[in-house]
């Protein structure tokens, strides 16, 4: 057949979009302004592909079971953990963060984990979204 | 080239390093007849990022997330070879299930590579359609690699000594079911490319690479079989759980009965491996026997033998480029390596494209360019710059490099 596209392309007129369109259908023009309305309840946002089980999101931290090993400092592949000298513990700076879980792995009292929030998007690298501590 | 005399009936045309056309940096010089080329060249090293030098200062296992970033997609051959190059140092054992979920990650990386590769050629000849019915089904792959590995990507799953993480038996239908849907939608795909008009058009006859020129060009990977050499590591000399499993180079006369080494045929190449690697991967997952998945899961024992450890090891894999080499050595004083070197596929495919490119039309070079899948990023491992930022290596310097280095090794 000389344009075997033509059906796929016709039928795709009748189907829904494969994008899932997160946060909203429509970009809005004033992204704060769209989610203080949400926060208001007056918007609601389109939920976005839910996560598996085992996803590499931001790093969670129990600092009350931590030794201070820094078994996380040495293997860390970008450097993004700090020791604080004075608590024996460690502070994490998620901007520079690879999301390998490496820290998580070799962590003898499992204090580190990773959760499933992903929308890690800042204007400003230590903005307190992005430190862990 | 630009040292030659100009005639009158042909021009120069350079195109890059940064051009709409490619996808990532790099340079043609091209001498032009009209529209057809006589003359091409490939100038290099536009996006070095000094990873070696970096990864020299960094231990085993901060390596292996440098080595994930070496290129965008292949983020499991590049630390799968990096690993066997200290297995083989450091005489570290693999348990058997590990390198059977080795083959299962590659395989899926394989899919995903070829994939992305076909609506990139899709794209290439104007065909965007095609390349989002492609896409569309790759994402279905993603969606299992981040499922089996917790990222999209940038797996992170390798580790010195087996693998990271497990694949469970509840994640089984999940991997049945992608793969199922991977089957059933195969004869849709490759009913676009290999029976539509549009495709034979731009593809049947362009970017013809004998198999001559690629066996002295030292081609690999989809591009050298898409020629007719049967070269694939895979099975030439089989690493990982690819010694267990019954598979043969992929060839286009399989399907064809012929080899003409041009566009179209390393499309049926790439194709036929996408099918293969759906095979390996459902007969890895009824084969793979229990056990443990690393051998030496405390990681500062490992680190303090790989410190301990004297000598080198080469490491290899077939990416789905072709085939990648790494090389450490370590001196037995620090946990970093005293030399990493790293060999990726497309070193060995740019040459290839002048054969190739010779004979053909201004607007073939893209999808001629395209064919051999090229990864700028991989491939940049050196840049000389002096003060007029000029490249400035003769042969003779070169050659003193060389030496430099050997002697620097021998130490």
């Amino acid at each position: 057949m000389g344009f075997s596209m033509l059906r796929p392309v016709f039928t795709q007129l009748f189907k829904k979009p494969w994008t899932n369109k997160f946060p909203a259908k429509y970009q809005p023009s004033n992204t704060t302004n769209y989610l203080k309305a949400v926060g208001e309840g007056k918007a609601k946002i389109n939920p976005p592909v839910a996560t598996p089980d085992g996803f590499r999101g931001k790093i969670k931290y129990d600092t009350e079971k931590c030794i201070g090993c820094k078994l996380c400092i040495r293997v860390c592949p970008c450097g993004a953990i700090e020791f604080k000298e004075k608590e024996k513990k460690v502070k994490f700076y998620i901007s520079r963060c690879c999301f390998c879980s490496q820290c998580n792995d070799v962590c003898p009292t499992n204090c580190i984990s990773m959760s499933d929030e992903f929308l890690l998007a800042d204007t400003d690298k230590h903005s307190k979204n992005l430190i862990v501590e | 080239m630009s040292t030659k005399a100009t005639t009158k009936t042909t021009y120069q045309l350079p195109i890059g390093p940064i051009h709409p056309a490619l996808k990532e940096p790099v340079m043609f010089e091209f001498e032009m007849d009209g529209e057809r080329i006589i003359e091409a060249d490939v100038k290099l090293g536009h996006v070095h990022r000094a990873i070696e030098w970096t990864g020299m200062r960094r231990n085993s296992i901060q390596i292996i997330y440098l080595a994930e970033r070496i290129c965008g997609i292949c983020s499991f051959v590049h630390p799968f070879a990096f690993c066997r190059a200290v297995e083989s140092a450091c005489d570290i054992e693999v348990p058997e299930r590990a390198h059977y979920l080795r083959t299962i990650h590659g395989e899926l990386e394989r899919i995903c590579s070829h994939m992305l590769w076909a609506g990139v050629a899709a794209h290439e000849i104007g065909f965007d359609s095609v390349l989002f019915l492609t896409w569309e089904m790759r994402e279905k792959v993603l969606d299992l690699t981040e499922y089996l590995t917790g990222n999209r990507v940038t797996k992170g799953i390798m580790t010195l000594g087996g693998i990271r993480r497990d694949i469970t038996p509840d994640q089984i239908p999940k991997i049945k079911e992608t793969l199922n849907y991977l089957k059933d939608n195969f004869e849709k795909l490759r009913h676009v490319y290999l029976d539509d008009k549009t495709f034979k058009m731009r593809s049947q006859g362009v970017g013809i690479l004998t198999k001559e020129d690629a066996l002295k060009l030292c081609a690999v990977g989809p591009t050298t079989r898409a020629s007719g050499i049967k070269k694939d590591v895979r099975v030439d000399q089989p690493y990982a759980a690819y010694g267990d499993i019954d598979m043969k180079h992929m060839t286009p006369d399989l399907l064809t009965g012929e080899v003409n080494g041009d566009v179209y045929d390393r499309i049926i190449v790439r194709l036929l491996e996408v099918k293969q690697s759906i095979e390996i991967m459902e007969e890895a997952l009824d084969k793979m026997p229990s056990g443990d998945i690393v051998s030496e899961p405390k990681i500062p024992k490992l680190l303090a033998h790989i410190k301990k450890t004297v000598g080198e090891g080469v490491g290899r894999d077939e990416a789905p480029r072709g085939e990648v080499i790494h090389y450490v050595k370590f001196d037995g004083e620090n946990e970093n390596p005293y030399t990493w070197k790293v060999r990726a596929s497309t070193y060995n495919n740019i040459l290839a494209w002048i054969p190739m490119l010779k004979g053909e039309q201004i607007a073939d070079i893209p999808i001629v360019a395209a064919s051999t899948d090229p990864c700028m990023s991989c491939t940049n491992r050196v840049t000389i710059i002096d003060k007029n930022k000029k490249y400035i290596l003769d042969k003779e310097q070169l050659h003193r490099l060389s030496v430099q280095k050997t002697r620097r090794l021998m130490r």
